[in-house]
């Protein structure tokens, strides 16, 4: 087909029916306080790799209970696991930990 | 003497035998994993010291610290005794039974259990009394090790008099090990003693056995010789069955472990080679286990290093990653180890093999902030200062090396000023190491091109990195303390003293693992009135909020923060100096005490110049 250089945009319908939770469930099982997070976003005030990408602990957060993990397994990698988020959260997340796993994880599931 | 049985033989050296036989075979099998698994070149290295004069000095080394015991000797007497009376008095009934053997029977000497069960083969004439130096050696290193196990007994039930508040809780395989040398030596004794009025024997043996000879009037002990050198027997196969799944490998790993290092062979990052060396040496001797703050102050005694090394032995993988990602890689258990086991590398080298994925130009990002900063940079600076990530937060740091600084007059320039990127060591510590060389590269390239001869850190574990991995050629790696303590000398800042008293924290990557200890205290000599703790220099504490336990739960943390912090705090000070961003907060958090960074406390006490 000729490319035009304009598309159909694809659909950005979640359905949360049908997201993959094992991920999430597996994680949390290593690292329990991974479900402690209540999105406020410290995280991502203080992260040192997103004042360059777009990378940020919430959105991850987030985009794994959505089940997008292609655009988690996007991000993830820029993470320098600094510990800076780990400092500041109010939760007491162990961020570092968790991002290590999602590396993992993703690898083992051959996301990435 | 002569012998008394012309076969030289008896069934019961059978169970000793198979024990035996297994036992070699495993030693040249566990030898030949060792050697297949470590490069040429450190074979190479093995076999160049086995022919130098060196080997003296590893043969030293191996007598001091495989039979004698001499690190632990240094920390408890009662303790140092309880090892060497075991080790060297085994060590020495082997040696002194050969040597009996070629005396008396030295057509014998082919037979492997004869030198073990010398009693029952031989019998004592009247006429000779050339066995009686003989008689006594084996007698007195015999005592010898019954006194250690009889200390090894009452040390399971009071360890506190060996210097110890815990110990090693065993699981079957060292239990069955454990039971059976403690059976040996006394079956041993019993055995020798009841053959004694036959075999003849020392101060020991037959004065028991001359009290053995009395019951003789109510029942015929001769009909119990055998059975209790079938015992003895049966005792030693049972050890030598279950040594290669229990604790007592370390008998003979250590003294390989000694030529290993004294060959030159250092740590990979592979759990192979050297480092199974280093597993395989581990006695599970638990005086780890004290030092090791998880386990004092948070009540995490299965994260513990003795229980790490051994269930990497057994292939427990899980518990052993458990244990690896609560670390605080603080160092107090590898310094603590008599053996020199560096548990911490073994669990960075686990950790770095459960790592399974790699990306290709993943801090790519960051290349173009530095570029875009060695642009604007005019005129060359004398000083490059990287804060860190976790100065960033604690900004009054960064603030107050950048007063030092410019009352310094220093031309300077501050790396990341604008968030930065991470030096690299954090990533190494969570075993990543290849994304940790992506970030060491890429900062390599910034300092290099700022051009700068000095490079100043505030955070040790920066500090360490650069230290460590980074090839920074011609550039200085300082840490701020260090760099301040220059200014001082000097002359190029000048400060007044307070008279406000403060105790020093050492943070565990500056002190115990890059070795600063004596600069702070000679920076904060100048400043405020330094208290002495006692928890000081290698025995300094950590604050739970290492980098490198990222599985531990913030609570445990916590944990550990509080108690370092009471300990610390004990005597009524002002403040807690500290020269670490990370341990700052840490402590800081507790809220019971005014913590305070050494740069902080430095540029309040300035002098300014007129």
């Amino acid at each position: 087909m000729k490319d035009f250089g304009f598309g159909i945009k694809k659909s950005n319908v979640i359905d949360l029916d049908k997201t993959d939770w094992t991920f999430l469930r597996e994680i949390a099982a290593e690292e329990p306080s991974f479900l402690h997070c209540f999105f406020c976003g410290t995280c991502t005030a203080t992260c040192s790799a997103g004042k360059y990408t777009g990378f940020n602990l919430r959105r991850l957060q987030l985009l794994i209970r959505r089940g997008q993990f292609d655009e988690v397994a996007e991000r993830v990698s820029e993470c320098m696991l600094c510990g800076k988020c780990q400092w500041v959260c109010p939760k007491g997340v162990n961020t570092r930990h968790v991002v290590t796993l999602i590396n993992k994880k993703l690898h083992a599931r051959k996301i990435r | 003497m002569h012998e008394r049985f012309a076969n030289a033989y008896d069934p019961f050296v059978i169970p000793y035998m198979i024990g035996l036989i297994f036992v070699l075979a495993y030693l040249v099998i566990a030898l030949v994993t060792v050697i297949k698994n470590i490069p040429m070149s450190d074979r190479k290295k093995m076999l160049r010291h086995l022919f130098s004069f060196k080997i003296f000095i590893t043969i030293k080394d191996i007598i001091a610290d495989c039979l004698l015991h001499i690190k632990i000797w240094k920390k408890n007497r009662l303790l140092g005794y309880m090892h060497s009376s075991i080790a060297f008095g085994w060590f020495m009934l082997i040696v002194v039974g050969h040597i009996e053997i070629f005396f008396f029977a030295p057509h014998r000497v082919n037979l492997p259990y004869y030198p073990i069960f010398f009693r029952y083969f031989m019998m004592e004439t009247e006429s000779t009394m050339k066995g009686s130096l003989f008689f006594f050696l084996m007698d007195f290193f015999l005592l010898m090790v019954l006194s250690g196990i009889a200390l090894a007994m009452i040390k399971r039930i009071r360890r506190r008099l060996f210097g110890m508040r815990r110990t090693t809780r065993l699981k079957w395989n060292d239990q069955l090990a454990m039971y059976s040398l403690w059976c040996i030596f006394p079956l041993r004794f019993l055995a020798e003693s009841f053959t004694s009025h036959i075999s003849g024997g020392g101060f020991l043996t037959r004065s028991f056995g001359m009290i053995f000879d009395w019951f003789n009037q109510f029942i015929n002990n001769d009909a119990l010789i055998r059975p209790i050198w079938w015992a003895y027997s049966i005792a030693l196969m049972v050890f030598f069955l279950t040594l290669p799944w229990s604790r007592f490998t370390h008998i003979l790993a250590e003294a390989l472990l000694i030529f290993m290092r004294n060959a030159g062979i250092r740590e990979t990052d592979k759990n192979n080679g050297y480092a199974s060396v280093e597993i395989f040496s581990c006695s599970r001797c638990g005086i780890c286990l004290d030092p090791c703050q998880m386990v004092s102050s948070a009540s995490l005694r299965p994260m513990a290093t003795v229980d790490f090394t051994r269930n990497v032995r057994l292939r427990q993988h899980k518990p052993a990653m458990a244990a690896a990602s609560y670390c605080l890689m603080c160092n107090r258990c590898v310094q603590a180890c008599p053996v020199g086991v560096n548990s911490v590398r073994l669990k960075l080298n686990l950790k770095g093999a459960s790592i399974n994925y790699r990306y290709p130009n993943r801090y790519d990002y960051v290349e173009t902030e530095n570029s875009k900063k060695s642009e604007t940079v005019t005129l060359t600076p004398q000083v490059v200062y990287f804060a860190g990530c976790m100065s960033h937060l604690t900004p009054k740091i960064e603030q107050s090396m950048l007063k030092i600084f410019e009352a310094a007059g220093v031309n300077y320039t501050f790396l990341d000023k604008d968030g930065g990127i991470c030096c690299g060591r954090p990533l190494m510590l969570t075993g990543d190491r290849e994304g940790s060389e992506q970030l060491v590269a890429r900062n390599t390239e910034a300092i290099l091109s700022t051009g700068a001869k000095i490079l100043v850190c505030s955070c040790p574990i920066c500090y360490r990195i650069f230290k460590d991995t980074y090839k920074l050629e011609g550039v200085q790696v300082l840490h701020h303390t260090e760099y301040i303590l220059q200014l001082l000398e000097s002359g190029m800042i000048t400060v007044r003293k307070s008279a406000r008293k403060g105790v020093y924290h050492d943070p565990c990557e500056l002190g115990r693992n890059s070795g600063i200890y004596q600069q702070p205290r000679d920076v904060l000599y100048r400043v405020l009135n330094l208290q002495k703790n006692a928890y000081e220099g290698k025995d300094a504490l950590c604050c739970g909020h290492s980098i490198a336990a990222e599985g531990m739960p913030y609570k445990k943390r916590r944990m550990i923060a509080r108690d370092a912090l009471h300990k610390m705090t004990e005597q009524p000070v002002d403040m807690l100096i500290t020269a670490c961003p990370s341990c700052k907060k840490a402590f800081a958090e507790i809220g019971e005490a005014d913590i305070r960074d050494i740069a902080e406390i430095v540029c309040e006490q300035l002098v300014k110049r007129p």
